[in-house]
């Protein structure tokens, strides 16, 4: 890839083509992913969530900056503590024709647990409800175990399906785990490539799926908002970025997600527009705090340093976060201080740590590590925009202050597996907040990892911090908003102050498309084919 | 022939039943793959009935055996990502594979023996040396490579072609072809050609080596002497002599086509084998992985069957009952 040239004549093509999509009602996307199933209840993962929005609405959906808002129900409300009740939307059509009502609702609610080999299951939105019933065909209560300020937001991850084309009876009746009643034979997910059971209410249909081909999807002309700006959607997974962007340039596809940040100039300079907005995805650093024990650290006489909150600091202030983000990441990233980037529900406003060394040498001689010491920080090589290389460079900043760092890079598969067992001293993940507010990433890696109550899951620095827990739990069952914001500020608070996990920086997702096109950034980087439209 | 058969038949079980435990072990060893398909969310205890659900939990040599039991059962197990039989999902793709290494195939022979042939009888002329040195470029040139530059000329700069996918494809005997509609071929060529460049160049070489030879032989000295056409002699004397090595080469080289074609695949979005293997392996899809490599052993020993039958039809002195393999 290499003449200014050929950028010439692909600036004349891109210009050709442009008068072509601007007429035809057609829209074709090159996907990074492709989604495992059309069954929405089968795979929980962004891969398959971002596809089937088009077809499936929640009872509420979340705005691209992730506010919540109103979708198969107009309002809803706690009654109490426990108890919900949503009022569903008036006059909503599924694509086969019948009525939306509350009994859909109901199936929805019910289906998740009889998922059968489900490798990620739609229980963790569904698991805590305890009763739910309607009060009438417009009106569903919906009861929970303990207090749950979440469900409104996790109801926006769970797609309404059609209780008619699943074959259910006329009454279904929830009960926890399972064990409704009336459901009918429950269809499995193999069954929904047929578009007549893959039916929800959302703007497009189901046309076609053909895998590691195609997914074709038709305009729903009973939709009940506003009319979908496409007759048809073609969406093609690409994963490899180079022929991503190569698919654009040659005009098969209108639209990709996640060009590799090293070819934006070259697409722009085709012609092509580029959409980008900060997202929720923070990548971290987290240090190993669970014993002395730790892995892979040398020159220590055995002790675990990180244990030790100003060696934690010094790591954090060796870190040119601003470097970071200028030369690897392009600039398509902003440098963090936070869990969730402000002004997301939860944020504190504080501003990435200062890059400097000298104090951080000082903190590691205070600390008794003034020749400093070796560590290993693991990375995945192929999950988060340029990880390996942001590892590299955090390797070289931490060395230059006497942490000698060596960076044990790998495929994301086996990162994962060995994270989870404790392999590293130190790692480079990244985490974004699927609720948009902050208990997400506190709860989940920083809170002290506990089984039984699923606390601090991805906690895999199994940092814990009693105080933050105390907060963060009290915060999690506060129905109110302001006084649960209060809480979650705070609990971020004592985490930062303690440097039990050192935020990098929040990613920005990048969208390329041709110019006729307009797409509202989403900070859940989630590329929605109904959310594009012909630019005014 | 029949003993013959049996004998290899017993060899390739053999070497199916080793790669099973090969890759079986060598995927466990890897990772868990909850941890890569699970909702980042989710709890300990989601992740632990996920890990169960998919019979994870289980010791290794467990789990190898109710793998074992089923697949003599011919079963080989349920994706753990798409949550369908292993074997339908591989099925489903192979189709567009299989299509394309015989495209790939047609090419290369098509085109490689013809240039072979008369870069063999012209060693010396321009023509031929410039068929030599372009072999060498399809030789050397990295696939993945090649496969960029044919989209920067073909689809980016001359708009000619499709970057890359399948094209719309229709119902020949219940398999979904895309080379009967125009679309369809137009997403084929690119593909194909960048497949077949790497085999077209071994082709030239072996077919002008092999001409060299031939013709210098005595009963081609002896056709020409008894006023036969030139044509006749290459086309009947000289032709069908070459034609054993290149059959032999060809029939392995199929064989790794169909099998590896992943890079292609890859390159060019196209929805065979080949790319469903490289997302599997990415995604610690064990059923998936192990179906695909053994179908892969498999499809290689039949295709090397083939070619020691079609061995003796061209050289009426192999017979296969000789033949100690």
């Amino acid at each position: 890839m290499t003449a200014r040239p050929a950028l010439l004549i692909a600036t004349l093509l891109a210009g050709s083509t442009l008068a072509t999509a601007a007429g035809a009602a057609d829209l074709t996307i090159g996907l990074k992913s492709e989604p495992t199933s059309m069954d929405p209840q089968f795979h929980n993962l962004a891969t398959n969530t971002q596809v089937l929005e088009n077809i499936f609405e929640g009872l509420t959906k979340q705005d691209a900056v992730q506010r919540l808002q109103p979708g198969l129900a107009t309002t809803w409300e706690a009654v109490d503590d426990t108890t919900w009740r949503f009022t569903l939307r008036d006059g909503v059509k599924f694509q086969n024709g019948s009525a939306f009502t509350a009994r859909d609702v109901l199936y929805t609610l019910c289906r998740p647990p009889l998922v059968e080999n489900s490798p990620s299951s739609y229980t963790i939105y569904t698991g805590d409800i305890v009763d739910a019933s309607a009060a009438d065909d417009h009106t569903v209560i919906i009861k929970t175990e303990a207090a749950n300020p979440l469900l409104p937001t996790n109801m926006a991850s769970l797609p309404i399906l059609s209780a008619d084309a699943l074959g259910a009876e006329k009454t279904i009746t929830y009960k926890p785990k399972g064990e409704c009643e009336g459901l009918g034979e429950v269809p499995q997910s193999p069954a929904f490539n047929a578009p007549e059971v893959a039916v929800g209410t959302g703007p497009y249909e189901l046309k076609e799926f053909t895998r590691g081909s195609q997914l074709v999807l038709t305009k729903f002309d009973g939709y009940w908002g506003d009319a979908p700006a496409w007759d048809t959607v073609t969406m093609r997974p690409i994963t490899s970025d180079g022929p991503r962007v190569a698919a654009l340039l040659a005009g098969d596809v209108d639209m990709i997600e996640s060009p590799p940040i090293q070819d934006i100039p070259r697409i722009k300079d085709a012609g092509f527009k580029i959409v980008d907005a900060l997202s929720n995805r923070i990548i971290y650093l987290h240090l190993y705090q669970q014993d002395d024990k730790a892995p892979s650290i040398e020159g220590t006489d055995g002790k675990n340093p990180l244990l030790d909150k100003r060696v934690r600091e010094a790591i954090s202030l060796a870190i040119n976060r601003p470097a970071i983000v200028e030369r690897i990441m392009g600039g398509y990233a902003v440098a963090a201080g936070e869990l969730l980037p402000p002004p997301m529900f939860g944020t504190n406003g504080r501003d990435a740590d200062t890059y400097d060394p000298d104090k951080a040498k000082q903190l590691l001689a205070e600390a008794g590590y003034p020749n400093g010491f070796t560590i290993t920080l693991g990375t995945p090589n192929d999950r988060y925009i340029n990880d390996e290389k942001v590892a590299q460079a955090i390797a070289q900043m931490l060395t230059r202050i006497g942490i000698k760092t060596n960076v044990d890079a790998m495929t994301a598969s086996q990162f994962f597996s060995r994270r989870n067992a404790l392999d590293f001293p130190v790692y480079l993940a990244g985490w974004g907040a699927a609720s948009g507010e902050m208990s997400s990433p506190l709860k989940s890696l920083v809170a002290t990892y506990d089984k039984a109550t699923g606390m601090g899951p991805t906690n895999a620095g199994r940092y814990s911090n009693p105080d933050m827990d105390k907060v963060l739990i009290e915060a999690m069952s506060t129905i109110d908003d302001a006084k649960r914001e209060d809480l979650l500020k705070k609990a971020e608070g004592l985490v930062l102050d303690d440097y039990g996990i050192i935020p990098l920086h929040y990613e920005q997702t990048v969208w390329a498309m041709k110019p006729a096109l307009s797409y509202e950034a989403r900070v859940d980087q989630y590329t929605i084919a109904a959310e594009v439209k012909p630019a005014q | 022939m029949i003993v013959y058969l049996v004998r290899r038949l017993g060899q390739s079980l053999i070497a199916v039943a080793a790669m099973a435990i090969l890759v079986f072990v060598g995927v466990y060893a890897i990772g868990n793959p909850v941890d890569i398909l699970i909702n980042p969310e989710a709890t300990q205890a989601e992740i632990a009935a996920t890990t169960h659900r998919l019979g994870l939990d289980r010791p290794l040599l467990e789990q190898f055996g109710i793998f074992v039991w089923n697949a003599l059962h011919g079963d080989l197990g349920r994706s753990f990502v798409y949550g369908r039989p292993a074997m339908e999902i591989i099925l489903e793709r192979l189709p567009a594979t299989m299509e394309l290494a015989l495209v790939a195939l047609i090419l290369s022979v098509g085109i490689g023996v013809p240039l072979g042939v008369l870069a063999g009888l012209k060693p010396n002329s321009v023509g031929g040396r410039s068929i030599m040195a372009g072999s060498i470029l399809g030789f050397s040139l990295p696939n993945f490579w090649q496969g960029m530059l044919l989209i920067l000329v073909f689809a980016v700069l001359l708009g000619w072609l499709p970057a890359g996918g399948r094209g719309e494809t229709v119902d020949l005997l219940g398999v979904r072809v895309s080379f009967l509609t125009l679309d369809g071929l137009k997403h084929l060529i690119l593909p194909a050609l960048n497949l077949a460049l790497f085999k077209m160049s071994l082709v030239i070489r072996l077919a002008r080596a092999n001409t060299r030879e031939v013709a210098l032989q005595d009963y081609v000295k002896f056709a020409r002497a008894k006023g036969l056409s030139t044509r006749r002699v290459v086309l009947v004397h000289i032709l069908k002599n070459i034609m054993i090595p290149v059959v032999t080469i060809i029939g392995l080289e199929l064989g790794s086509m169909v099998a590896f074609a992943i890079v292609t695949e890859t390159v060019f979005a196209w929805p065979g084998m080949g790319k469903l293997l490289i997302d599997s392996i990415n995604l610690l899809d064990r059923p998936l992985i192990v179906a695909y490599l053994m179908l892969t052993v498999l499809i290689i020993v039949g295709i090397n069957l083939a070619v020691d039958v079609l061995y003796s039809a061209l050289d009426p002195r192999v017979r296969l009952s000789e033949v100690k393999a």
